[in-house]
């Protein structure tokens, strides 16, 4: 496809789109979001900018091979099981650290955010290899 | 041990990442896949252990208890089925390292093969019924890819038929836990059955039986329901068939004895019933359609139907002594069946095709992979002593102590019938001389001949050690049909007495 | 409610086995997607359709203030889109593929591997 309209669109509605995904993958833990519906996202940018430009062009911004990205994807998801069973608890148990930020304030880091951003990947890897290798058909 | 009832999903899970993550190179992944295939056999074994006086290993998964979260729940027969998955593991990744074409390792074949043992193990240990549902489609959607993986045009057409129908059972079986969610209000399987005990709502959980029967049905192959079977099984390489055909199918037939012993175990007379109708004509009509084929792998792959129609007849007798039967039959099926493939796929490789017309004085070139052969399709048919024979007598036994005079005729009827076609590949592929001269089309040296032959000489060894040691492992199978006829214990074990 | 929402059902399963039944390979995937939209709509409504806040305890307080809605169904629905969205993908892929293989979306054309 050659338009203008959507090529020009594209190039100002990706940034916006990758933004939107990672805002629905942090705010996932407490009000609807998540990793499942923000990798939906990150792959519809990617999609739609190889509709707009072609596959090629898509991957090489990209950088990575989906297949990689859906791969270190499960090993993220895979690991965040794990820190339960230092502490004597069942796989998968949520386990929470508090991370100092300075000034008296702390970030909370889960294992459920974590295996989020595992999902996040496996979803954006698998759209995107199953996406690309429809649009290197033709 | 905390970790170890999850261990059997998350060690094929991992093997799959390291492969996913070594994609360039086929040595680093057959080491990964074999190595992955080892610690799965390990793991079951340990199981095993934990299992094998008769506890039930329960675990909640996230420590959510039940009937709340996710339940892991392992008994005696789904810790023999976790061994017979790790033993098929080491030999089929040892087949495919020699058997596959490169093209198909590179395009992902462990990975995929990895994420499915991960889907089958996942729905062997889970004691949710969603859950269930979700490892159906972990393992549906790798096999998938693994049917249709290197795109000739039988591959695809059949892939289209095996989806088609899987999709149309998933669609049923969600539909079925949807129902039950709302009569029950909860998927918890030991929960549904003390819920279904209490209740009165008879009725509505005939329905979800019988759309459960048709769910699992079509995914076992059991009559009339089988029609995807035949068509897709025979298309893809060696490995893939024979994985499919020992995993894939036996999901299926598990999770009827699962779902009939613990759940639908109240209204026996029309259920068990039901399933001993669709065993007896599922037998007979697999056998009836392989007596008129010509195709080594296509005489194999419609005779996993007429096999799934024992292992049912043992399901639908509904004794102690008839699910102890149909637990060795699956044992005895898994193995022999997948080792049948294997052959099947080894007279691919040496001739470059399995009809029956044009092959021929295989016994003469191959007394080796004839024995291996003669040995396996000996078993399936039932001749004493080796392994088949124990299975079915168990199975004629139990089947005249309830008096059921049919099902015990077409049982030996078909039984004569499976000799039948055994003896016919047989004849024709390694008895009768070759119609005209077969040179080989892959030349191999002695070395990687052996090599090749491997892992068909390993599941021949396991065929005859059920066979010498038919006594012990017996017993295990009675023990785990008498957790399966007193579901009473499962409930206690996941719910810990609370009700 | 229940009754509108189960006449949806009906014909989403109706439509859904009409298109399968049909010879055209795309017909057969939009049939497949209405069949498993209707199962998702059954979970829905067999668990009950009942109005209610959000299923979490305010803070400091012991038990909820009003009747919460459940929450599993929509878990359940939840996961089922997902496998059905990545079983559908594939089967996209794979219908395309025959396609190409076979240069006919006739299902009755594809009779390679029935005898």
């Amino acid at each position: 496809m050659t338009s203008i309209i959507l090529r020009t669109a594209t190039l100002y509605m990706f940034p916006p789109l990758i933004l939107f995904s990672v805002y629905l993958l942090l705010r996932g833990h407490h009000y609807p979001g998540g990793g499942f519906v923000g990798g939906l996202m990150g792959g519809a940018a990617f999609a739609l900018y190889s509709l707009a430009f072609n596959v090629a062009a898509a991957r090489k911004l990209l950088r990575f091979d989906p297949r990689d990205i859906a791969a270190v994807g499960l090993a993220i998801s895979l690991l965040s099981g794990l820190p339960a069973l230092f502490s004597g608890e069942v796989f998968l148990t949520g386990t929470w650290w508090k991370i100092p930020l300075g000034n008296g304030n702390y970030f909370d880091l889960g294992t459920p955010f974590i295996f989020d951003i595992g999902v996040y990947l496996v979803v954006l890897g698998v759209l995107l290899t199953l996406v690309f290798s429809l649009g290197e058909e033709e | 041990m905390t970790l170890l009832p999850v261990l059997p999903i998350i060690v094929p899970l991992a093997g799959a990442v390291l492969c996913m993550l070594t994609r360039k190179s086929l040595l680093l992944q057959k080491i990964i896949a074999m190595a992955t295939s080892f610690i799965i056999l390990l793991v079951s074994i340990l199981i095993m252990l934990e299992t094998k006086d008769g506890t039930i290993a329960v675990m909640s998964v996230g420590g959510w208890k039940a009937p709340f979260g996710i339940t892991l729940a392992i008994d005696m027969l789904s810790s023999m089925m976790l061994i017979l998955v790790g033993l098929l593991a080491v030999g089929i990744t040892a087949y495919s390292c020699q058997d596959l074409d490169e093209e198909r390792m590179r395009f992902g074949f462990f990975p995929l093969m990895l994420i499915l043992l991960m889907g089958v193990n996942g729905a062997f240990i889970t004691g949710d019924l969603f859950n269930l549902y979700v490892w159906f489609e972990v393992l549906l959607t790798a096999s998938f890819i693994l049917l249709a993986l290197g795109g000739e045009r039988p591959q695809l057409e059949g892939s289209i038929k095996y989806v088609t129908l899987n999709l149309l059972s998933s669609a049923l079986f969600l539909a079925g836990i949807g129902i039950f969610y709302g009569m029950a209000g909860t998927l918890n399987m030991a929960e549904l059955a003390h819920v279904i005990q209490q209740g009165e709502r008879g009725g509505l959980v005939t329905m979800v039986a019988v759309m459960f029967i048709m769910a699992f049905g079509i995914k076992c192959g059991m009559f009339p329901l089988y029609f995807w079977l035949p068509a897709s099984y025979p298309t893809p390489p060696a490995a893939v068939t024979a994985l499919f055909s020992g995993l894939l199918t036996k999901v299926g037939v598990y999770s009827l004895i699962r779902v009939f012993t613990l759940i639908f175990s109240t209204d026996p007379e029309f259920l068990h019933g039901l399933i001993l109708v669709g065993a007896s004509l599922t037998m007979l009509s697999g056998v009836l359609a392989a007596a008129c084929q010509y195709d080594m792998r296509k005489i194999l792959a419609v005779h996993i139907v007429s096999q799934i129609g024992y292992i049912l007849m043992g399901l639908g007798l509904f004794t102690r002594l008839a699910l102890t039967g149909a637990i060795v039959y699956l044992m005895h099926v898994i193995i022999v069946k997948t080792n049948l493939f294997l052959i099947a796929g080894a007279v691919k490789r040496i001739k470059g095709t399995t009809d029956l017309h044009k092959l021929g004085g295989l016994y003469k070139e191959r007394p080796g992979l004839s024995i291996l052969f003669i040995l396996s399709a000996m078993s399936l048919a039932g001749i004493p002593p080796l392994s088949g024979f124990f299975a079915k007598l168990t199975l004629i036994i139990s089947g005249l102590q309830v008096e059921s005079w049919w099902i015990v005729v077409t049982a030996l009827g078909v039984s004569l019938l499976t000799l039948y076609s055994m003896t016919k590949i047989w004849a024709y592929v390694f008895w009768k001389p070759a119609p005209e001269p077969l040179p080989d089309v892959n030349p191999m040296s002695q070395g990687q001949w052996m090599l090749f032959l491997l892992p068909i000489i390993g599941f021949s060894v396991i065929i005859v050690a059920i066979s010498v040691f038919a006594g012990p492992i017996f017993e295990f199978a009675d023990v785990a049909a008498g957790q399966l006829m007193n579901p009473q214990g499962y409930m206690d074990a996941v719910l810990g007495g609370r009700q | 409610m229940e009754v509108l929402l189960a006449v949806v059902i009906g014909t989403l399963y109706g439509g859904g086995l009409y298109l399968m039944m049909r010879r055209n390979l795309v017909q057969l995937i939009i049939g497949l997607g209405l069949l498993s939209h209707g199962a998702n709509l059954l979970i829905f409504i067999a668990a009950g359709l009942r109005q209610g806040g959000a299923p979490i305890i305010a803070e400091g307080k012991k038990v909820f203030l009003t009747l919460p809605a459940d929450p599993l169904p929509q878990a359940l629905i939840l996961t089922s889109i997902v496998i059905s969205f990545a079983v559908t993908a594939f089967a996209l892929v794979l219908f395309l593929r025959t396609y190409q293989e076979v240069g006919t979306n006739d299902l009755d054309e594809m009779k390679e591997t029935d005898t």
